[in-house]
């Protein structure tokens, strides 16, 4: 089925990439830069409404009565929706559908949802929704996770089986790490925190539904998972899936911020079934970081043993994570915040211990680097710990500790290509790491850190033994082909990524593809722009899809030169005989030749993942096709009067495999080592202790300006995956992890402070300058 | 509803909306143009960023009756612009986007490019700080803004002998 039983990573042809590791340009960049491209919300209807959310003011509470009277008296409203028309739960996880559209009993944030209008424009929708009249019975808040632990009464969801508000809890261990402990020759030990951040996509939610007179509903919404989108209107509005069909239209970033089925898609479908109109709903920048499902905030305890040389022996970790008031991915998250420590690094002993817990705070969900880049912070903090105590260099104890490559984890996860040395090799030279590290004057510094991340996750959202990922492809007498994927294109390239796929595979010009995407009634199923599965499950696909037809192409025409199919080369949209170099056909021709012989022009393509994984309970969760390496190299400045942290330089490599394009790659890098580097001191998902939010708006929620941002060097390292498209793995979320914990290790460089708890806020530097110069500070 | 009267890349449009639309809201749902994008609605993200007499604004804080009578330029009028000075299809800085890969979702980017536009109207051959300088109001998540600077640059660059960018 996949590509890799064919040809490997190599170039189709068996010559040199045409396509793939050329910079070019993306199918959809010129579009963006004038503005033709549409998101959500630019698509206008007919005759349509536009829907508001009323939402909860309290952050526990059961809902006593809702009176909707007033609102639908109201000139210009439409339709009316509460809870209790929608009954069935729904949730990303099948095994934890725990959210209702529309609150039925009770509400568990401020900012959760409780009824919505449809009305004539906006003003209208606002008004009615202040005209429900919602008598509310206050429940206690559960404002932090240590409260929601010692705190089983009252449960947020009173639901489920145990009455607490544990949502869940995985403990696992490996080798036995105990027994390490009397042996190790150093032990380190210590308490990390991570807060909550948020994605902060600069497109808001929306969401546009009709209903047509044959009972069908279309939805166009701003989702990175058109596939469960589909499957939780299905459930929820208990509709035939056929009957259903789901757009995505450009998506302004998603960050893992939009691959949640949102209360809005079922609100627009009901108001729009309800009213015989079609409805928008616009989400404002507020209700967007109330409906979060960002990171997870995480209180990390970590105890490593090592022995002088610098070999780590075990590694034991305790983590409680706050999931705010709903599941949400939080099953994943919590096996994500073991599982996904095993790489780079080997140790032989390793045990983790995580807590999810419900809070009374927005929904915590899947930020880029879901559930690993908070463990990954404590750890690579932690083991700059150890290499200061052990006096070795904390690149070489990296090297040190490195678990190599075509190997298995201690936790049973296959590890492919790994070019984990390559990039601490380039990082450091890069930065003039040995001319700076503990040499700088005091003030500054430098430090590094490594990570790994999935490229794709075996286990799929809904466990099944279809392909995870398939297209179909379309070959036109025009000379045209059209690709067509169930593929999310959130920003990050996917559509180009097919596109320069299929063009390599079929030796044509990507200029001569079409790609439609992400249209439920159109493309095959594709499960979505999450756990950066994109472009290794649909790149497979699509080189499959096109090797198929670049095999019809080449049969037809050999036959109608009469000659081997070894003599027919197609290069670059011209097809030449190899016997003969005055014979050769435009592509065009070779469509016509190929439809003559074998009817209408088509085929699939699809990729499935290889069986992985541990035979213990979780032993799939984690485990990829292939991970991706990343080292990060930051220097700051630290000011020791105002306790600001500066930024100045971040070198980052990568290890994707193979760069289908070298500049998306580097955007992804680079975006990604900014939203990390930005999680250190500036942004933060604060609730105050009433868990309101502390500034829900992109001034106060302080996402890096370019004056913020420090100067990024990405560079691209191939360690060509068997597995990948030609080779390729991810780039999209792997590149944040390290970005965080070098920071960290740099101010202890500069300053001699060993941080442990994010944000570093200025009062935090200041407070542990104070202490170092009272010699109370253990660091 | 009252009808304002506006200049909007280079034709005169009369349009009725209510009063306290702002210059985004008529853009987008009166008029069509789309093309300018609302990311707050509150001036923090300049994802609407619009050029009023040549100078970048957020049409988000604008409200169209102090605009009568003014040129306005959105995302739409930089290629119409680029035609009528001789040039062909987009604008040079517009290609300058897409080839330095500083597109990825593009959400922000009309209000990043006519931020930059507006720049290289002023400016031959800004640094990489006048840049920053002059971006510093457009917010961008997916980027982190280098690959934004190399376009700048190269737009700065490669603009025809016109002069246009």
């Amino acid at each position: 089925m996949a590509a890799r039983d064919q040809h490997g990573p190599g170039a189709p042809w068996g010559d040199d990439f045409k396509v793939i590791g050329k910079p070019n340009r993306k199918v959809d960049a010129l579009a963006k830069a004038t503005g033709e491209a549409i998101y959500t919300d630019d698509i206008t209807l007919p005759n349509m409404l536009h829907a508001k959310t009323l939402r909860s003011p309290h952050a526990h509470a059961k809902i006593i009565s809702i009176d909707t009277s007033k609102a639908e008296a109201l000139e210009g409203v439409h339709a009316v929706l509460v809870g209790s028309e929608l009954p069935i739960k729904y949730g990303v996880i099948p095994w934890t559908p725990d959210e209702n559209v529309l609150a039925t009993d009770k509400v568990r944030f401020i900012g959760d949802e409780v009824a919505a209008v449809a009305a004539v424009d906006e003003d209208t929708a606002i008004d009615a929704c202040e005209l429900i009249e919602v008598e509310y019975e206050l429940l206690e808040t559960i404002a932090t996770a240590e409260q929601a632990l010692v705190t089983p009464e009252p449960p947020i969801h009173d639901d489920r089986k145990k009455r607490n508000n544990i949502s869940k809890h995985v403990e696992l261990e490996f080798g036995d790490v105990d027994a390490q402990l009397a042996e190790a020759d150093l032990v380190v030990e210590n308490d990390y925190y991570f807060h909550s951040t948020t994605h902060a996509a600069i497109e808001p939610h929306c969401a546009v539904a009709t209903f047509g007179n044959d009972g069908r509903l279309t939805l166009w919404s701003a989702t990175q998972i058109t596939h469960y989108v589909h499957r939780a209107l299905s459930r929820v509005l208990e509709m035939d899936p056929a009957k259903i069909r789901v757009i995505q239209p450009d998506v302004g970033g998603g960050f893992g911020g939009k691959s949640d089925p949102f209360a809005l898609e079922f609100i627009t479908a009901m108001l729009s079934k309800k009213s015989g109109r079609p409805v928008k709903m616009l989400w404002t920048r507020e209700e967007v970081f109330y409906a979060h499902r960002g990171r997870h905030a995480m209180q990390m305890h970590y105890r490593t043993t090592a022995k002088s040389d610098g070999t780590i022996t075990g590694v034991d970790a305790k983590l409680l994570i706050d999931g705010g008031s709903y599941s949400s991915f939080g099953l994943v998250t919590t096996y994500y915040s073991g599982q996904l420590l095993t790489g780079p690094y080997s140790f032989p002993n390793y045990r983790f211990d995580s807590t999810r817990v419900f809070t009374n705070r927005p929904p915590s969900g899947p930020k880029r680097g879901h559930g690993s880049v908070q463990p990954r912070f404590a750890f690579e903090v932690q083991l700059d710990e150890i290499a200061t105590k052990l006096d070795i260099d904390p690149i070489e104890i990296r090297r040190k500790n490195f678990v190599g490559e075509h190997t298995t984890t201690v936790n049973d996860q296959r590890i492919t290509s790994n070019g984990f040395l390559e990039c601490l090799d380039a990082v450091e030279e890069a930065s003039s790491w040995k001319d700076k590290h503990s040499k700088m004057t005091f003030g500054k510094g430098i430090g590094i850190a490594g990570s790994m991340y999935i490229s794709g996750t075996n286990y799929p959202v809904y466990p099944n033994k279809m392909p995870q990922a398939g297209v179909q492809i379309k070959v036109d007498r025009s000379g045209l082909v059209t690709v067509f994927t169930g593929g999310n294109d959130i920003g990050q390239g996917s559509n180009s990524m097919v596109a320069y796929c299929v063009a390599e595979e079929m030796g044509i010009l990507p200029d001569s593809i079409k790609v439609v995407a992400a249209d439920t009634d159109l493309c095959p199923v594709d499960l979505g722009a999450y756990s950066s599965r994109v472009t290794f499950m649909v790149g497979n696909a699509a080189i499959d899809g096109a090797r198929k037809m670049r095999n019809k192409i080449v049969e037809a025409v050999s036959e109608h030169w009469q000659i081997e199919k070894e003599s027919v080369r197609i290069i670059e949209g011209t097809v030449y005989n190899l016997d003969d170099d005055k014979k050769t056909l435009s592509q065009r021709e070779a469509f016509h030749i190929t439809e003559e012989k074998f009817d209408t022009l088509g085929s699939t393509g699809s990729y499935n993942t290889p069986t992985l994984g541990g035979d213990y309970r979780g032993g799939t969760i984690g485990t990829s096709p292939a991970y991706s390496f990343t080292s990060h190299v930051a220097e700051v400045e630290v000011d020791i009067e105002t306790g600001e942290i500066i930024v100045n330089t971040i070198w980052v490599a990568h290890d994707c495999g193979r760069a289908i394009n070298p500049i998306l790659v580097r955007g992804q890098i680079e975006g990604s080592t900014y939203m990390g580097a930005a999680e250190v001191s500036l942004e933060n998902h604060d609730m105050n202790r009433f868990s309101l939010h502390a500034g829900p708006s992109l001034l106060d929620y302080r996402i890096p300006t370019t004056l913020d941002t420090a100067e990024i060097e990405a560079i691209i390292v191939e360690s060509i995956d068997p597995e990948g498209p030609y080779g390729a793995k991810e780039a999209g979320e792997g590149p944040l992890h390290s970005a965080i914990p070098a920071v960290a290790n740099a101010i202890y460089d500069a300053v001699g402070i060993r941080l442990r708890e994010l944000p570093f806020t200025p009062a935090k530097v200041l407070a542990a300058l104070n202490e170092k110069k009272e010699g109370v500070h253990n660091a | 509803m009252r009808v304002f009267h506006l200049k909007i890349n280079g034709d005169s449009v009369d349009v009725a909306a209510p009063e306290h639309y702002s210059l985004l809201e008529v853009l987008r749902y009166e008029l069509g143009l789309t093309g300018s994008k609302q990311g707050c609605d509150k001036g923090d993200c300049g994802a609407c960023t619009v050029q009023i007499d040549g100078a970048p604004m957020l049409a988000c804080l604008v409200l169209p009756s102090l605009v009568e009578g003014k040129s306005i330029t959105t995302i739409e009028g930089l290629a119409v612009q680029h035609c009528m000075n001789g040039g062909e299809g987009a604008s040079v800085l517009q290609n300058a986007f897409d080839e330095a890969g500083a597109l990825q979702c593009g959400f922000c980017q009309p209000g990043m490019i006519m931020s930059a536009q507006a720049l290289l109207e002023h400016n031959d051959s800004p640094n990489r700080d006048d840049i920053k300088q002059a971006l510093s109001g457009n917010l961008c998540r997916c980027t982190g803004y280098t690959q934004i600077y190399t376009a700048v640059e190269a737009a700065a660059e490669n603009r025809g002998d016109h002069g246009s960018a």
